[in-house]
């Protein structure tokens, strides 16, 4: 109990303090300097906002976080699945690794139009943009783990006559594993980053709307405290979505595999 | 090398060598004999080839020149058939997503030729390597270093082998538990009669274990001394005591000095 007290005053105390002298900062400069709203909204209209925009907040949240669900897990497959190929032969690695690459470094807000001239104004886009920038970490990631084993593992199959799939269901796959929960973290992240990029070209309407969207028509009306309070909650969202995956995937390492999590 | 009596040795090694580059042969002209049902232990240097010449025995490596014969075939072919193979490596490589009975259940499920474990024969296997039944349903994290290497005896035992290959399977594990292990896989060397190849680096190990122990010379390996030890079995703790034991430790002693100047 008493350790729990003091590590509650070590991580926790600091960074609320620092939060608090921030927000005074904050305060004291608009109120001294006579900022405008648009410019820069006091916290409490910040906080006003995050209030009165609630529902709008929360609808935004739902859409982009179901795109970036969609777009991860699709990585989180489709990489999967790639790096089973890549990890068939050096000279499909060779042949294909390039062409991953690209992906990584293709800057999404020049494609983005693109997708969306592809796969039509909306929902769909988003998740093809979110599934694009999170498939690179789950790609390169699996294929290390498919790739390297442990060489008295492999012997062990070996020695047992173990067929090509056998190899690849009963040990590579599994030994994978901890690599790809350390591609999720990663991509877990971009796939929000990358819903909400995508909403920036698609997703327009006001029926069906995300976070990406809030921050374009805030920031064209000049409600600078409602962008605040979209940011805010973007970065929250993104946050928790991190340390959701983290969780699922500490869990896993610590209940099958003998990792740290 | 001294012939043995027997019409066919279990394995036999014919001028063998082995050069991972050209030019640089680690190990040649390696000439052997082991009969079936020998207790056999291999010291030298460290990179001499000991692990090298166990994995072409296990037919893992093929050797560039020479032949090595297990039953009078390739050993490829011979774990296949005449020859059920186990080999027990330092690092225990048991799968951790596994739990320790269905770690067992491996071999039998790579090779169909193996026999599948019934429950009992778990349990069975369990006790012979000195576990409980409880620990059938554990993972390996749960499990010391000690009853790791057990859990791999017990993988091993489980296919009935003709050969069991043992590369220094007790050098992670401190004195005690190692003399100790000592006496149980002497135990089960007894009772079972499958033949064993034991690399360690440990000279009082290998004398306690065998009925003869060979000793490598590095660059190019090769061996370059055959001495029987005459205790009889089973062996116990008190063995260590014998000055007799001492005096083929020191003579064994000797020889390594000599290859290692
Ligand atoms: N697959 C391989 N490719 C290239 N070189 C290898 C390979 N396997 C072993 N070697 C080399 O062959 C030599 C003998 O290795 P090996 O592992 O058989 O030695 P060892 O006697 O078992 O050594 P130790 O006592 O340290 O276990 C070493 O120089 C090693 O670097
Ligand atoms: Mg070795």
């Amino acid at each position: 109990m008493n350790r729990l007290v003091t590590r509650f005053f070590d991580t926790v105390v600091p960074p609320l303090i620092l939060l608090i002298v921030a927000v005074g900062a904050w305060e004291a400069y608009i109120a001294w300097y006579n900022v405008k709203p648009y410019l820069l909204p006091t916290p409490r209209a910040v906080a006003m906002a995050l209030v009165t925009k609630a529902p709008q907040l929360t609808h935004a949240v739902l859409f982009t976080g179901a795109a970036a669900g969609l777009g991860f897990l699709a990585s989180l497959v489709v990489g999967t699945l790639v790096a089973f190929v890549f990890s068939q032969s050096r000279w499909i690695r060779a042949a294909g690794y390039p062409y991953a690459i690209f992906l990584q470094t293709v800057p999404i807000v020049a494609i983005a139009p693109l997708i969306i001239r592809w796969f039509g104004n909306g929902f769909q886009s988003v998740v093809v943009v979110a599934f694009i920038l999170s498939l690179f970490p789950i790609l390169a990631n699996a294929t290390a783990g498919l790739t390297s084993l442990n060489h008295d593992l492999a012997d062990l199959f070996r020695l047992y006559n173990a067929s090509r799939w056998q190899t690849l269901l009963k040990l590579r796959l599994p030994s994978a594993v901890p690599s790809i929960i350390t591609g999720a973290r990663t991509a877990s992240g971009l796939a929000v980053v990358g819903a909400i990029v995508g909403e920036f070209f698609a997703g327009y309407g006001t029926k069906r709307y995300g976070l990406g969207f809030l921050m374009q028509v805030t920031i064209d009306q000049l409600q600078t405290d409602y962008l605040f309070a979209t940011v805010m909650v973007s970065t929250l969202f993104g946050v928790g979505i991190f340390a959701l995956v983290n969780l699922a995937g500490g869990a896993i390492l610590q209940r099958w595999y003998d990792l740290p999590r | 090398m001294p012939v043995d009596d027997f019409a066919q040795p279990l394995i036999q090694a014919i001028d063998c060598g082995v050069a991972f580059a050209p030019g640089s042969a680690v190990l040649e002209g390696v000439d052997l004999a082991i009969a079936s049902g020998e207790f056999v232990s291999i010291v030298g240097p460290s990179g001499c080839g000991k692990s090298t010449f166990l994995r072409i025995v296990a037919g893992l490596v093929a050797p560039s020149s020479g032949e090595v014969l297990v039953s009078g075939s390739r050993p490829e072919k011979a774990r296949r058939g005449a020859a059920p193979m186990a080999f027990v490596f330092q690092d225990p490589t048991l799968l951790p997503w596994r739990t320790v009975a269905d770690n067992l259940q491996l071999p039998g499920e790579l090779q169909s030729s193996l026999p599948r474990l019934a429950p009992p024969d778990v349990l069975a296997l369990l006790e012979r390597v000195g576990l409980k039944p409880d620990d059938a349903r554990k993972r390996p994290r749960e499990l010391s270093g000690g009853m790791r290497m057990r859990v791999s005896l017990a993988r091993a035992m489980a296919t009935n082998p003709k050969l069991l290959l043992l590369d220094e399977p007790f050098a992670a594990l401190d004195d005690v538990l190692r003399q100790q292990l000592n006496e149980e896989l002497a135990r089960l060397w007894q009772a079972d009669g499958w033949t064993g190849l034991f690399v360690t680096h440990n000279v009082s190990e290998a004398v306690f274990l065998s009925q003869r122990v060979l000793v490598m010379s590095s660059r190019p390996g090769r061996f370059v001394a055959d001495v029987r030890v005459p205790f009889a079995y089973p062996r116990s703790f008190a063995l260590r005591g014998d000055p007799e034991f001492a005096r083929v430790t020191a003579e064994i002693g000797h020889v390594l000095r000599e290859v290692l100047r």
